[in-house]
């Protein structure tokens, strides 16, 4: 039966209580029930954007009846495979609307969820290597100025007291400055999706994992429901929020949406002592790092250039990408690489996400965000929570699937390919 | 690592050495058609899970365009075909029909 399912809050004390008792009263983070027959809201995707779209709708709306679906395991899919970078540095004002909404609720995610993300909002700095670049960034900053987005056109020597290590005069693109945003930074990836999860389920929210939606229904153009591996389910509202998938899912539907699927990859290094406190991203010469609090270096890839399914991708852009970081960062060229992993990311023609409304009544998408979605996720589930709740929402407006029939794009190269 | 025979030179070329040009046998719209039609040609891509075919450009070698028929999961090539043609080789088809039962050209609306 749905119902609020009162859970113990993590706090301090709560630890001190369990270490005097052998540490036997923690409890499962969420429930794992069997579905339901019937939801109010069925959501597709157990990622973050999902949970975060599920937890919202509770939250904002008090849309408790709602069944979270996932086909393999909890923020198992991009969410546990991203470079955990957060910032907000957009050009154009929907994207910096978004992407600022998210990293605000970030700053205080941990409190909200009871649940610590990590949120460190250590700095983001975009390097500049070629003079397009200076220009490009310095314009950047002064949109992010009008938008109330906190950035600044930094010095090389700015950069490289932020960022010791860095090489200013690489042999062959010097760092001529960057785009900085010092609430900017990195989230633990797994807690959120956990978070949003653990906090789903105290709402009374079924989380159901390793259930595969194998078709969508719909009569008379209004969707009614779902098939799984765990048997039907009714819905009056449906969320496909399956980022590389959802050609997938809306093939299942009976439309198209404007996405393609590639690999992108993300490597670790063997941890070592910290030796930067900041996110360096360098898209001229395509890499970028940072140092998780394991001492790892967390690096980003580049994406294969054709459509992909298997979460893997092609060797030599690692090797494009290493090279590169050793030009920038000198002092990791002895440094022994860890994992290596891919992901699908789902890339639309203008770089920007999908979040909409589709040819079927009462069923929504959030998809497309592409190699950037992590840093989106908490505004990105506001945004979709409060369409699916109230058919409209000022965050999602620009971002309809119907921008790409009337040409109403919003072109945001800053979010191309690698730079993320 | 992704390897393509290229059939206008013959060569065994891998990813590195071509540019990936997307979905194949796209039906084009020019001037006076509707928004419909050009947002489909430009945008709703197929991006299937599975049989793929595409078009592929021996950019590091003869510079030519050709089109490959591949598998978007398990990376298997089916083949590679000339791009003057509107659709796949009958062998083709009929290879991919052998490997992916209930495989059929054009089988997504």
């Amino acid at each position: 039966m749905p119902g609020v399912h009162q859970m113990k809050r993590y706090s301090a004390f709560a630890v001190a209580r369990e270490a005097l008792r052998f540490h036997t009263g923690w409890e499962r983070a969420w429930r794992s029930p069997e579905p339901r027959r019937r939801y109010d809201v069925v959501i597709v995707g157990a990622g973050g954007h999902g949970l975060a779209t599920a937890y919202y709708l509770g939250k904002n709306f008090g849309i408790t009846n709602v069944a979270v679906i996932e086909k393999g395991w909890l923020g198992g899919g991009n969410t546990g495979r991203n470079t955990t970078i957060i910032r907000s540095n957009y050009l154009q004002d929907p994207s910096a609307a978004i992407y600022e909404k998210a990293r605000g609720l970030y700053e205080t995610l941990s409190q909200d969820l009871n649940y610590n993300v990590m949120f460190s909002p250590r700095g983001v700095m975009m390097l500049a290597q070629t003079q397009h670049e200076i220009r490009g960034y310095q314009r950047t900053a002064h949109a992010n100025a009008l938008q109330g987005v906190e950035t600044r056109f930094i010095t090389p020597a700015e950069v490289k007291e932020l960022c010791p290590i860095i090489e200013l005069d690489g042999p062959r693109y010097p760092v001529l400055g960057a785009l900085w945003q010092p609430r900017g930074g990195t989230a633990r990836h797994d807690a959120v999706a956990w978070g949003y999860a653990r906090a789903c389920s105290a709402m009374g929210m079924d989380i159901i994992q390793k259930c595969e939606v194998t078709g969508i229904r719909s009569e008379n153009g209004k969707v009614r429901g779902v098939d799984t591996t765990k048997g039907p389910i009714d819905c009056a509202k449906l969320g496909i929020v399956v980022a590389g998938h959802s050609g997938v899912l809306a093939e299942q539907a009976g439309f198209r949406l404007p996405i393609e699927s590639l690999a992108l990859q993300a490597l670790v290094s063997e941890p070592i002592k910290p030796c930067m406190d900041v996110v360096v991203m360098a898209n001229t010469v395509h890499g970028y790092m940072s140092q998780s609090d394991k001492g790892e270096m967390v690096i980003g890839g580049g994406t294969d250039g054709f459509n992909n399914y298997t979460q893997r991708g092609s060797f030599h852009h690692i090797e494009e990408t290493v090279r590169a970081l050793i030009e920038t960062f000198p002092m990791i060229s002895r440094l022994k690489m860890l994992r290596q992993w891919g992901g699908i990311v789902d890339m639309t023609g203008d770089r920007s996400p999908i979040l909409s409304k589709t040819p079927i009544e009462g069923c929504f998408v959030n998809c497309g965000w592409g190699t950037g979605g992590f840093k989106a996720i908490p505004g990105s589930g506001w945004a979709m929570a409060e369409l699916m709740a109230q058919g409209r929402s000022p965050l999602a407006e620009e971002f309809s699937l119907d921008r790409f029939r009337v040409g109403k794009f919003i072109d945001e190269s800053v979010a191309a390919g690698v730079a993320h | 690592m992704l390897i393509l025979e290229c059939p206008c030179c013959g060569v065994l070329a891998d990813e590195t050495e071509l540019t990936a040009g997307g979905e194949a046998h796209l039906k084009r719209f020019g001037p006076e058609s509707s928004d419909d039609e050009f947002e489909g040609y430009l945008f709703r891509r197929e991006n299937p899970r599975g049989v793929h075919f595409e078009r592929w450009r021996h950019s590091h070698g003869c510079g030519k365009w050709f089109h490959a028929a591949r598998n978007t999961v398990t990376l298997e090539v089916y083949g590679t075909y000339s791009a003057q043609t509107t659709e796949p080789p009958e062998a083709i088809r009929q290879k991919i029909s052998g490997v992916a039962p209930g495989w059929k050209w054009r089988l997504f609306k």
